[in-house]
């Protein structure tokens, strides 16, 4: 997943990629292509044995993924409840009334809050862990199990156990009073002013695990002798981290970035889980996919959520695209990618 | 580390600049630090999973008056509740078959072609990588009508199956762009002593390609496993008999039907996360292992 931006440049094969590739290859970053084998059975032979290997993927995936992308862009220009073939044509209507609708600049301002927000509070926390364990510890590998564990615990079930500590008589509020800080105790999920950043918590116990063993695994591949020659020079241990490591940690941070904020443009499940289908927009946490759902098959309008789908996915899709041109191509040429397209 | 010390600190070679001792080079911030942060993190991220675990040991009247308590005796009457009960069972048993036949599925057809688009040379190529590629642009929420409406269309409404198809098709990009990197690095050394020794290229997969591959595969299997295992979205649309609910559908299912029973539902919510953390505990070299080896290339 992570190899995408990487992987898929090297693959497609527009003029500007072949350069590229040629002077990498040039340069001896990016290993020779396979010599292309000898056929047995012949050009037909080979056909066959293409088509009997790649055939059941590229059907189950067209079936499955392009199709349906497909549909909802068509479906997007109906009003249509979901039952027999669709026959209301409605244009752009649909559409007009999403760019229309406040509901949904609260649920897309929501998700730029979180986008932004996710960002600001995992990245540099993250970097910090991951410098701090990214020494030998007695018993590391379990200390990386357990910082994984929110991380693989399914979002239902973070969903219904934060749900039941954060009610107004739960386990959090329990806590602050045990402890002598009734005055902080909180609505927490309900209060419009707190909602966002109680979700924040949450989005941040959930996800931090997985940027700080990406952010390790990106610290490991760092050689060592670069800090030491640097300490040699005197340089103290954070001019070291400043102008060595984090430089030479860019890639994978602008990685992780990346799949953050897609991630964050198509948050749903734990936002629908804990604060439901109408809580949520009252409490200041939707977001476009919840309205997505809310709106559209919740609403029996399966038109209209189509719409709905097809604007998430050009939102995400015109974000990636700019962080690609813009962020992510320094990494086409970059250390990261170099050794990528083996 | 330990090397890199005993370097440094051997006195010839200890940097002196500034007028002022220097410390040794350091990777991390330094030991002590780093205990405090690794403890201070992993109660952060236990502590709400053991409120959930030690939760289910506790009666209602005890999480009433005092949340987040001990509890008091600790009775496994919830526990024992859910587990003999036959709701939890047949979820993990729907769970168990989907995440297994959407790996199998995944691993099966994944490597197939990936086996193509790392080791045929022909043409289009390159665009067909890209198909799978460009998937990853395209979540599963973009699709999910569409998803439904197809699904009930084969009439694979409230069925595994109908779970089970979509997650393999969405689960191929990841799976494609981990192991045809992964494919092209078996040596053509390799290949071509299989040929030469007479062996078909289809015998060359399922004789070297497949052994060689394992590693890879079963990185990409374990994120398929656990993907389905959590999913939401996709049996949400499509199973809405109890009868089909896998485990995520189940505990919510549960927590609103026995809402007035908070500790009957953290037993619940409990039991179902450990299937995932033993499977995680389990495969947690080769999780981090494949995130790393994505990271590096």
């Amino acid at each position: 997943m992570l190899q995408t931006q990487v992987s898929s440049s090297d693959e497609t094969d527009t003029p500007a990629d072949l350069a590229d590739r040629e002077a990498r290859r040039a340069t001896g970053t990016l290993p020779p292509p396979p010599s292309p084998v000898r056929a047995r059975g012949g050009v037909w032979g080979a056909r066959a044995e293409i088509a009997l290997l790649v055939g059941p993927a590229l059907i189950v995936f067209l079936a499955f993924v392009i199709f349906p992308i497909v549909m909802a862009a068509y479906y997007g220009f109906f009003s249509w409840q979901g039952y027999g073939v669709p026959t209301e044509f409605v244009g752009f209507r649909n559409y007009l009334t999403i760019i229309q609708d406040p509901t949904f600049h609260d649920a897309l301002r929501h998700n730029a809050i979180i986008v932004v927000l996710s960002l600001v509070l995992q990245g540099p926390v993250a970097i910090l862990l991951a410098l701090l364990l990214n020494q030998k510890l007695r018993g590391q590998s379990i200390i990386r199990v357990l910082i994984f564990v929110p991380y693989v615990i399914s979002e239902v079930v973070v969903g219904t156990g934060w749900s039941l500590m954060l009610q107004t008589n739960g386990a959090v509020n329990g806590l602050l009073e045990k402890v002598g800080l009734e005055s902080f105790t909180q609505d927490w999920l309900s209060n419009p002013d707190i909602a966002i950043w109680t979700l924040m918590a949450i989005i941040t116990w959930k996800y931090i695990g997985f940027a700080v063993i990406l952010f390790l695994a990106g610290l490991q591949g760092i050689p060592e002798e670069l800090s030491e020659a640097a300490a040699i020079d005197g340089a103290s241990y954070w001019q070291i981290q400043r102008s060595i490591t984090l430089p030479l940690l860019a890639p994978t941070l602008r990685i992780w970035a990346f799949l953050s904020i897609i991630g964050a443009l198509q948050l749903f499940d734990l936002v629908y889980i804990i604060w439901g289908q109408y809580v949520s927009a009252t409490a200041g946490t939707s977001t476009m996919a919840t309205y997505l759902v809310t709106n559209g098959r919740n609403a029996g309008s399966y038109g209209f959520g189509n719409a709905v789908a097809v604007v998430l996915f050009l939102i995400s899709l015109v974000v990636a695209l700019i962080y690609q041109r813009f962020v992510l191509r320094r990494d086409t040429d970059g250390a990261l990618t170099g050794k990528a397209g083996r | 580390m330990t090397a890199s010390l005993q370097t440094v600190n051997m006195p010839g070679v200890r940097p002196r600049g500034g007028g002022h001792d220097r410390a040794p080079v350091r990777r991390g911030l330094g030991r002590p630090l780093g205990y405090v942060a690794a403890v201070i993190v992993i109660i952060a991220m236990l502590a709400p999973v053991a409120f959930i675990i030690i939760g289910g040991f506790r009666t209602n009247s005890e999480i009433t008056t005092d949340p987040s308590g001990w509890p008091s005796v600790w009775n496994i009457g919830n526990y024992l509740d859910v587990l003999t009960g036959g709701i939890f069972w047949q979820e993990v048993l729907n769970s168990v078959i989907a995440g297994a036949a959407t790996t199998a599925g995944v691993v099966v057809l994944g490597l197939m072609a990936s086996y193509v688009l790392a080791r045929y040379r022909f043409r289009g190529r390159g665009a067909l990588y890209a198909i799978f590629a460009a998937g990853l642009m395209f979540p599963m929420t973009v699709a999910i009508t569409p998803l439904y409406i197809l699904v009930k269309n084969l009439g694979l409404m409230n069925s595994l199956g109908g779970v089970i198809l979509p997650q393999i098709a969405f689960a191929l990009p990841t799976t494609i762009i981990i192991l045809v990197p992964f494919l092209r690095a078996i040596p053509d050394e390799i290949q071509e002593a299989a040929f030469i020794d007479g062996c078909s290229r289809l015998g060359f997969f399922w004789r070297m390609v497949v052994p060689l591959a394992m590693p890879g595969v079963i990185t990409v299997g374990i994120l398929a496993f656990i993907a389905s295992w959590n999913s939401y979205l996709l049996p949400l649309f499509i199973l809405n008999n109890e009868a089909t609910f896998t485990l995520p559908l189940g505990v919510q299912a549960f927590s609103s039907q026995y809402s007035v029973d908070t500790a009957k539902v953290l037993a619940f919510t409990s039991l179902s996360m450990i299937p995932a953390l033993l499977f995680f505990a389990f495969f947690e070299r080769r999780i981090v292992g494949g995130l790393t080896g994505a990271v590096k290339g």
